[in-house]
C-alpha cells in the first residue's frame, strides 16, 4: 500500500524562476522568501517520497481557451516543459507515473469527476518551480509527478467545495494504491494577489493567515467560500487557493504542521509555504 | 438575465475573465500566445501593424496593443496571464504591467508591494463600510 507521507503548499509566480536563474536567493529582497524551504528541503529528505502528486494551474502552456478543461489529469511517461514567452528557463522532461495516473483518474470518475484525461501535457512553472524549491540544483527532481491541472484561468470556476471534494477523490485513491511507495500531495499558487486593473497589487494578509491556519486542522471551514469570495478576498489571481484546498483534502485526517511561511512581497504576490505531515500515512480507510 | 460578472461588480477595480471577456478577446487572446514562440516574438518587433493583422482581432483591439495600454486590453478581453506575454516581449514584468494598469510609477508601485501591498481595507468591496 502506498504511503502518503504528506503535503507542501507553495506559491509559485514566474518570478521566482528568474530569481533562481539569477543566484538571487541571498538578495536582500529575497532572502525571506528562500529562507523559507530549507527546513522543507530537510523534512522531504527525511520522508523520501517517490512521488508527488501535484494540484496546479496551467496558465497558458498546455491549456488555452480553445479547449479549457476544468480538471485535467496527467498520464504520460514524462512532462516536458517549454518557453512560456516570459524569459523563464526551461527545464529539463519531468518524469510521471503513468500507473498511478490512471489509478486516480479511475477513483475520480468513479466518484463521477469527469476530468480531462492528457497523455501528452505541457507543465508550465507552476509545476516546475515547486519543484525546483523543493529539491534545487542542476539534477532532476527525485520524484515522478501526477500533475493535476485546475483551470484558474477562466471563469467560471470550480468552488472550494468542488476542490476539496477532487482532493478528497485523489486522497481515495492514494489510499487504495496497492504499490511500495511514498506519495508527497503538492499544492501550488496563491496566495493572496491580483495581477491585473485598478485592483492590482491588492494583499489580504488577514485572509492568507486564516487559511493557512485552517489549512492544519479545520480545511474544511474554507469550503463555505464560493470562488467570487476568493477573488474578493484574495484577489483575481488569488483563487489558486484552490489547490491547496484539494491538496490539504488529499490527505483527508489529522496532519501535523513541520513548517510555514509567509512573506510579502514576491513580485505582485503574498507568498506563502505550509509543509504538513501525515499523522496516519498508512493507516487510513480505502 | 444577468451575465456571471454581475457578481463581481461589487469588487473595485477588477475585471474578471468570464464567458463575456473570453469570447470578446479570443483572438486577442490568441495573438499573444505566440508570443510564447522565439521567432514570433522577433516578426512582430520588426513589424508590429503586420504582425497584429495576421489575426482576426477588431481594430480597437490592434490599437490597444500598439499602444500598450493594458487596461484597455483587459476591456477588450485580454487576459493578463496571455497579456503579459506582450510585456515580456517588450522586456517588463508583470510588476512593470501592474504598475502601469495602476497609473503610478514602477517605483512607486513596488514601494507600495514592500511595504505590504494594496491594503484589503478598503478595496474588498464596494459595499465595504470602511471603503
Amino acid at each position: 500500500m502506498a504511503t502518503v507521507v504528506g503535503s507542501v503548499m507553495t506559491s509559485h509566480v514566474p518570478a521566482i524562476g528568474r530569481a533562481i536563474a539569477k543566484g538571487l536567493q541571498q538578495d536582500p529582497y529575497w532572502k525571506p522568501f528562500f529562507d523559507g524551504y530549507p527546513p522543507v528541503r530537510r523534512w522531504l529528505a527525511q520522508a523520501k517520497p517517490d512521488v508527488a502528486v501535484v494540484f496546479y494551474q496551467d496558465h497558458g502552456l498546455n491549456f488555452f481557451l480553445d479547449a479549457m478543461p476544468t480538471f485535467a489529469v496527467g498520464a504520460a511517461a514524462e512532462y516536458v516543459n517549454a518557453d512560456e514567452g516570459w524569459g523563464i528557463p526551461t527545464v529539463a522532461p519531468i518524469r510521471g507515473d503513468a500507473s498511478l495516473s490512471w489509478h486516480v483518474i479511475e477513483q475520480l470518475v468513479a466518484d463521477e469527476f469527469d476530468v480531462t484525461t492528457c497523455q501528452r501535457m505541457k507543465v508550465d512553472h507552476a509545476l516546475t518551480l515547486p519543484l525546483a524549491l523543493f529539491w534545487p540544483g542542476e539534477g532532476p527532481p527525485p520524484v515522478r509527478v501526477v500533475p493535476i491541472a485546475m483551470n484558474h484561468v477562466q471563469h467560471p470556476l470550480p468552488s472550494p467545495k468542488r476542490a476539496y471534494a477532487l482532493g478528497e477523490s485523489v486522497g481515495r485513491a492514494l489510499a487504495t494504491w496497492d504499490a511500495d511507495v511514498r506519495v508527497v500531495v503538492v499544492g501550488t499558487g496563491g496566495l493572496s494577489h491580483q495581477l491585473d486593473g485598478q485592483r492590482a497589487g491588492f494583499i489580504n494578509k488577514p485572509f492568507d493567515l486564516m487559511c493557512m491556519d485552517a489549512l492544519v486542522d479545520e480545511p474544511r471551514k474554507l469550503t463555505k467560500y464560493s470562488a467570487l469570495d476568493i477573488v474578493r478576498e484574495a484577489g483575481a489571481q488569488g483563487t489558486e487557493l484552490m489547490a491547496w484546498i484539494a491538496a490539504r483534502a488529499a490527505l483527508g485526517g489529522r496532519v501535523s504542521k513541520v513548517h510555514s511561511n509567509y512573506h510579502v512581497p514576491i513580485s505582485n504576490t503574498a507568498a506563502g509555504l505550509l509543509a504538513l505531515a501525515n499523522d496516519a500515512p498508512l493507516s487510513r480507510a480505502a | 438575465m444577468t451575465s456571471y460578472n454581475d457578481a463581481f461588480s461589487d469588487i473595485p477595480g477588477t475585471t474578471v475573465f468570464d464567458a463575456t471577456q473570453s469570447r470578446l478577446g479570443y483572438h486577442l487572446n490568441m495573438f499573444c500566445m505566440s508570443l510564447m514562440k522565439a521567432d514570433n516574438r522577433a516578426a512582430f518587433k520588426a513589424d508590429e501593424a503586420g504582425y497584429l493583422a495576421r489575426y482576426p482581432m477588431s481594430a480597437e483591439q490592434r490599437q490597444a496593443v500598439l499602444d500598450r495600454d493594458y487596461n484597455r486590453m483587459i476591456a477588450l478581453g485580454g487576459n493578463i496571464y496571455f497579456l503579459a506575454k506582450i510585456g515580456a516581449t517588450d522586456g517588463f514584468s508583470f510588476q512593470n504591467l501592474a504598475a502601469k494598469m495602476t497609473g503610478v510609477p514602477e517605483d512607486r508601485y513596488r514601494a507600495m508591494m514592500i511595504a505590504g501591498g494594496r491594503p484589503a481595507k478598503g478595496n474588498r468591496s464596494r459595499s465595504d463600510p470602511t471603503r
